[in-house]
């Protein structure tokens, strides 16, 4: 396998809970909207992670949002199907990152969002719309249920349901994820060869 | 068995294939701009690697620039220091940057093919979703997360699985008053916003092969939208004489060997793509939408079909419309005439031909904001400026602006804004702002009207 120095977070088995946000089609503006885009740096989006929904014009907590409501916490957020369309902005996979989400689970992810997410060591983990349906109703009858993921063995296992969902991930990501690589340095090892092509495309 | 347009450009880049894994992909040209890059490059620094290509690199300043005085220090403190660190990191790097002031600046997906830094059989990226408007030259253009922002300035390369091909034929030909952004605007609310989602697209067809290089821009510009990577469509005599004479694009025998090679792009009779779909122009109406995704459209005359589910109610209760209600006659506050998908001058060409002996609606704020400094000239020397200003339009100097209100251009919260952006999402236009996108002659007549209307039915 590729050789690379260690330089994101390893993705470690998590036990935790769940917080459902059952939206479809949840766009990265909505993540994090344009105007907190001027920092020059990755950190504290999190505070404004879906900031239009969490919070009114007065900066005041809307309290119908999930993330407002104490009933729900952990590291998965469970979100409806197109997740993470729009916007080509990794700073949506920051502010998840940055409030402690490490998992996210949709029937269906936007490209360059998953793309992001992987490369900033947040795992999304696509699921049927049945088995999405399923986890939105466990949430519903018992917001504090346990989810195990188990990265290596690529499973999802839900408490209360007997659900145990075998999910897909490239090899070659998985391999980052769990050992916290990402593509530079591989990417930088490879100048040479990248020489090569350069010279053979401009002879 | 032949190859797509998109197969042979893919191919023809791939420096290496990883077994089980992604390919390196070469980029020919990476675009860069404020927002997406000063993480970028403090990766870089962080780990001392050098920018690898600078001389393939382009920078501008565009979507927290204000459209206001550019010649004033920026007054938000946070996007003047996000623009700083731009012009910082270039001089730093040795790269080409068209910043504030500079007669190249504009929204880097207008200034890249209006400087012929765009060319078919290209690769390129940039930290923003809408790269894909280059896709129009028969280049594979697509939009990168910042982290990959880092990875093109560290290797000219990415690691990327190659996407599966989809070909969208539009055949016939369009109504009077059918633009471009009526056309993908409908494709798009036909297909769903994650119909495309791991495709490229190919748009193909008679409709596609008689626009002008504006308006397939405009087109490849909102694949996005449909959840694609990209979208292409093959290079052609159009491409051909609208890349001649640009700035930085080959020129003399140089130009000819390079179309001799671009005639060898288009798709083969034989190619086969993993989906295909097919439309008939004539079944196309200047459209606009009337939710919180670009696939939530409709003609102006059609009504809000009965779909259920908590997202539609959700959207439709933002945007304040009820079910079975049609846009046309609603009264408008706010028109916005810009964006990288509708900011060239077909588009202001288009609109003020509209325009031209009218007046805007005395409630209407409509807001005109040339894709560049090049655009902007080009509106002035026409005599374009005359008539927009004559009819009582605001012009705006060029940037981003309105279409994602990163700077002081947004709409109130509440308003309707018709808009030639490319993203109706809840509060891109500003917190509580309700965007209707629309083609540029739809924005221009709703302006005079004061409400939404049909021009093609005046």
């Amino acid at each position: 396998m590729i050789a690379h120095k260690f330089d994101m977070e390893k993705f470690e088995k998590l036990n935790t809970q769940a917080v459902p946000l059952n939206i479809e089609n949840v766009d990265t503006d909505q993540i994090i909207p344009a105007r907190f885009l001027k920092a020059t740096d990755r950190n504290g989006f999190g505070d404004n992670l879906f900031r239009d929904w969490r919070y009114d014009s007065n900066n005041q907590p809307i309290e119908e949002f999930v993330l407002n409501n104490p009933n729900f916490s952990g590291k998965i957020l469970v979100a409806g199907n197109n997740f993470g369309c729009g916007s080509s902005r990794e700073h949506a996979a920051w502010a998840l990152t940055d409030y402690g989400f490490k998992v996210v689970i949709s029937s269906f992810f936007a490209d360059i969002f998953k793309g992001n997410a992987l490369n900033n060591g947040l795992l999304p983990i696509q699921v049927s719309p049945e088995v999405l349906a399923n986890i939105f109703k466990v949430l519903d009858d018992k917001p504090d249920a346990s989810f195990i993921v188990d990265l290596k063995a690529q499973k999802l296992l839900v408490e209360n349901i007997e659900l145990e969902v075998d999910f897909e991930i490239n090899n070659y990501k998985k391999t980052c994820l769990l050992n916290g690589y990402d593509d530079i340095d591989y990417l930088v090892s490879q100048k040479e060869k990248i020489s090569q092509f350069e010279n053979l495309k401009n002879a | 068995m032949g190859k797509t347009l998109f197969d042979k450009v893919w191919d023809s880049h791939v420096v290496d294939r990883i077994k089980d894994g992604p390919d390196i992909l070469y980029i020919d040209k990476h675009l860069i701009h404020e927002v997406t890059s000063p993480q970028a490059f403090s990766e870089l620094k962080n780990r001392n690697i050098p920018v690898f290509r600078p001389n393939q690199i382009v920078a501008t300043a565009d979507h927290n620039v204000p459209t206001l005085n550019q010649h004033l220090p920026i007054q938000d403190a946070l996007s003047r220091k996000q623009v700083a660190q731009l012009n910082e990191n270039c001089v730093e790097h040795g790269i080409e940057l068209y910043g504030l002031g500079h007669p190249y600046q504009g929204i880097v997906h207008v200034i890249g093919p209006e400087l012929g830094i765009t060319q078919p059989g290209m690769t390129m990226v940039c930290g923003d979703s809408h790269t894909s408007t280059h896709g129009a030259f028969g280049s594979i253009a697509f939009g990168i997360g910042t982290s990959q922002v880092a990875q093109v300035f560290a290797s000219q390369c990415l690691l990327v699985d190659k996407p599966k091909s989809m070909r969208i034929t539009v055949n016939g030909q369009l109504s009077p008053g059918v633009h471009p952004k009526d056309v993908v605007l409908y494709i798009i609310a036909q297909l769903g916003t994650d119909a495309g989602t791991g495709h490229f697209v190919e748009f193909a067809g008679s409709v596609f092969e008689q626009m002008s290089m504006e308006g397939r821009m405009t087109v490849c510009n909102m694949s996005i939208e449909m959840g694609a990577r990209g979208g292409m469509i093959a290079p052609d005599e159009t491409t051909y004489s609208y890349v001649k004479g640009k700035e930085f694009a080959p020129k003399g025998v140089e130009l000819d060997q390079k179309i001799a090679y671009w005639k060898t792009l288009p798709s083969d009779n034989d190619a086969q793509f993993d989906q295909e779909y097919h439309f008939e122009a004539s079944n196309i109406r200047p459209m606009v939408t009337y939710g919180t995704n670009p696939g939530m459209g409709i003609g102006i005359g059609e009504t809000i079909p009965n779909e259920s589910g908590a997202s539609f109610e959700k959207s439709l209760s933002y945007m304040g419309f009820k079910k079975g209600d049609s846009l046309e006659n609603l009264p408008i506050n706010y028109v916005f005439i810009g964006s990288c998908t509708n900011s060239r001058i077909e588009d202001f060409r288009a609109a003020s031909e509209y325009i031209k002996g009218k007046q805007k609606a005395p409630n209407v704020h409509a807001l005109i904001v040339p894709g560049s400094q090049q655009v902007a000239k080009q509106i002035e020397e026409e005599g374009l400026k005359d008539v927009f200003e004559a009819a009582g339009f605001e012009i705006r100097q060029a940037g981003c602006s309105a279409c994602l209100a990163m700077n002081e251009d947004k709409i109130p919260a509440g308003e309707y804004c018709v808009s030639t952006s490319n993203r109706n999402f809840e509060g891109r236009q500003g917190p509580g702002a309700r965007t209707i996108l629309a083609s540029p002659i739809t924005a221009a007549a709703a302006a005079v009207e004061g409400k939404i209307v049909d021009c093609t039915q005046i």
